[in-house]
């Protein structure tokens, strides 16, 4: 504590100087300064940089001695001689991750915000220890991607314990991680297992918001329990399931290292999806594109606004219904 | 209609309702499906090699005896031996040929029988295996992954801690021009995410020159916009009189935010420091593409390796995960309700 009150006293002449120079109101710049130089450096500058990655060819990393190539990187992405048959693609796996991430992100959002809100409505009902049980469920979010598919894949592993449970009922053991339909059933499976505890969690607070009295209304007039649930419960809650989906879809969208650790990418290019593919063309290869790279996460980045802009009109259109009711 | 009533029902009946235990019987199953998968983890950890090589396993780690028998160098392993006119003996196994096993009396070394193998049970016992642990920081240079992980994720919390509150201190108590600008692009960034700007993220890391070093991994990560909007929001709940007050007093500005407002903000500093912690612990894509020399590997970085190189060495790899996922679990067993509470209120991580 004394180490701490003597490194901030330190500090204190240089704002006593910052004051006199731009006085009481402006030196509000001397203290987001160190937060807004952070962001600028490795925010905003890597921002620009990539468009000029994606911009420009060879494998050269700076970014000055690269040959601007112009829209090459992108056409090199999207070049395919049949859009109907994605082998014929110049860079197939690239069309293979975005298929990939879009089964996966449609399966997963839909599943996990499905799950995420029978949780929640079973959490919201009197039952003791909620505290306990809303752990139980966010307990997963709080570990490490790497750890999720290390407890995952111990079970999953060959001599693991599902396939015990396989051969103790006489039926034979499955390669479940290096079997592509089941590498990415549990691709999905696992994903949802680690993070639906966190939309569980925003689903109850919307829950917990919706005011008693309109339920005790509701059982006077002798409404349904499904009459409830559509009437009252669902349009209440519409504002944080639009936030829960398209957060949820935001996330699936960049889905990576769960999974990767997991499988792999594998078998094949099974579960490889489009960070992944980004990670292995800018990274991990022999050869490191990354002007191929930056141009897939442009086309990531372009995506990924259209879902946050989505989100926005959504919100705002609840919003305006709501008070329009 | 009636199957739906278990979801529904808010206000309780005296007497237990079918719906209740419905509900009940979910959660139920809910945490077996959340805590089961970690348990099985924990417990194997403790299993010694040849017990995690048996198929079909077992939920404890049971391994089989050994015995010392005068004559072998080696401990032997101890069975249950069903002899040919059908009586049993404990025997230790002396040698093996085929199917045929020659047993010895452990207690007589003099007395062997030949028997088939299946004329044999292995006698085990419940044996915890600390050596997964303790040879972890023996035998690899685990000692040093824990070093940086813990490292990265104490400095770069009070960095985050710091630049963060002193933003937010300027976006609550000041009034300067451009200051709704700053917020805004502060708050902007919580739509890029940093998968997008991988590429060009190890460039500039690269060209400050702390590629492989720790620092190349804490300073990307410290500016956080939810950090700034979740002090933001407390810090406007302090009064403005109060540094009012201080300022009548001749107080800098720099002793106000340190000595008035960064500790009336502790509730909120200390929800953004349980989630700087948890983020720093658990990063791994920035560590990965920075990180590439494993003396700088961070916890989550040894795991990935390890589990590519040490395909069999089950026994040490679930040591570490377990010594990796222990500290997230007893933060989150003693701050549950804190961590619970500050995400459905500020929809943080």
């Amino acid at each position: 504590m004394r180490f701490l009150a003597f490194f901030f006293d330190l500090l204190e002449p240089i704002f006593r100087l910052g004051q006199k120079w731009l006085g009481l109101s402006r030196l509000g710049w001397l203290f987001v300064a160190p937060n807004l130089l952070v962001i600028s450096v490795f925010t905003f500058l890597p921002i620009l940089i990539n468009i000029v990655y994606a911009t420009t060819g060879g494998v050269n990393l700076f970014p000055f001695q690269r040959p601007f190539t112009g829209a090459e990187n992108f056409q090199i992405l999207f070049e395919c001689t049949n859009y109907l048959d994605l082998s014929t693609c110049r860079k197939d796996v690239f069309w293979r991750a975005i298929a990939n991430t879009l089964k996966f992100s449609g399966l997963q959002v839909g599943l996990m915000v499905l799950l995420s809100l029978v949780t929640a409505l079973v959490l919201n009902r009197k039952i003791m220890g909620r505290g306990f049980w809303r752990g139980v469920f966010f307990y997963p979010v709080l570990l490490s991607p790497v750890v999720v598919a290390l407890i995952w894949k111990w079970l999953l592993q060959n001599q693991g314990v599902f396939n015990a449970s396989l051969v103790a009922m006489n039926m034979p053991p499955i390669e479940w991680l290096t079997d592509a339909g089941w590498a990415f059933f549990w691709a999905v499976f696992v994903s949802i297992w680690a993070h639906m505890g966190f939309y569980t969690l925003i689903l109850l607070a919307g829950l917990q918001a919706i005011p008693n009295d309109l339920y005790e209304a509701a059982e006077m007039d002798r409404a349904s329990p499904w009459r409830t649930l559509t009437r009252i419960t669902l349009p209440l809650l519409m504002p944080n399931l639009i936030v829960v989906l398209v957060l949820a879809a935001i996330r699936a969208v960049q889905v990576f290292d769960e999974v990767f650790v997991l499988t792999g990418g594998g078998p094949g290019s099974a579960t490889t999806f489009i960070v992944q593919f980004i990670y292995q063309t800018g990274f991990a290869e022999q050869i490191h594109l990354y002007g191929l790279a930056a141009a897939a996460s442009l086309a990531l980045a372009a995506f990924l606004v259209v879902l946050t802009l989505a989100q926005l009109r959504l919100t705002r259109a609840s919003e305006a219904g709501q008070k329009g009711r | 209609m009636k199957a739906l009533d278990f979801l529904l029902r808010t206000r309780g009946r005296q007497r237990l309702h079918w719906t209740d235990v419905m509900s009940y019987a979910y959660l139920m199953v809910g945490l077996f499906v959340m805590f089961a998968p970690v348990l099985w983890l924990v417990v194997s950890s403790f299993k010694t090699e040849s017990a995690i090589g048996q198929f079909p396993p077992t939920f404890l780690p049971y391994s089989q005896k050994t015995v010392a028998v005068e004559g072998h160098a080696k401990p032997l392993p101890l069975y249950k031996a069903t002899l040919d006119d059908g009586s049993q003996r404990l025997m230790a196994q002396a040698s093996r040929m085929g199917i045929m096993a020659t047993m010895v009396d452990p207690a007589n070394p003099q007395d062997t029988v030949r028997i088939n193998i299946r004329q044999r049970e292995p006698v085990n016992e419940l044996k915890f295996a600390w050596s997964n642990y303790t040879d972890l920081f023996g035998k690899f240079t685990f000692g040093v992954y824990l070093w940086n992980s813990v490292f990265i994720t104490v400095v770069a919390t009070l960095l985050t801690l710091l630049i963060n509150s002193m933003a937010a201190f300027a976006l609550s108590k000041y009034r300067f021009k451009g200051q709704k600008p700053v917020f805004l692009l502060i708050i902007a960034t919580l739509m890029i995410p940093p998968t997008i700007i991988l590429v060009p993220v190890f460039l500039v890391i690269n060209e400050v020159g702390l590629l492989n070093n720790l620092w190349g991994v804490i300073l990307p990560a410290i500016a956080t916009p939810t950090g700034v909007f979740l002090l933001r929001q407390y810090m406007l709940t302090i009064p403005d009189e109060l540094i009012e007050a201080a300022r009548m007093d001749h107080a800098s500005e720099w002793r106000i935010y340190w000595r008035i407002v960064l500790p009336l903000s502790a509730p909120a500093l200390a929800v953004l420091a349980i989630f700087s912690v948890m983020w720093r612990w658990n990063d791994f894509l920035l560590p990965l593409i920075v990180l590439s020399q494993s003396q700088h590997f961070t916890l989550q970085l040894a795991l990935n390796s390890f589990q590519g190189e040490l395909n069999t060495q089950w026994h040490y790899l679930l040591a570490m995960t377990v010594i990796t996922l222990l500290p997230v679990t007893l933060v989150f067993a003693f701050l549950q309700r804190y961590i619970t509470t500050g995400i459905a209120s500020a929809g943080v991580k």
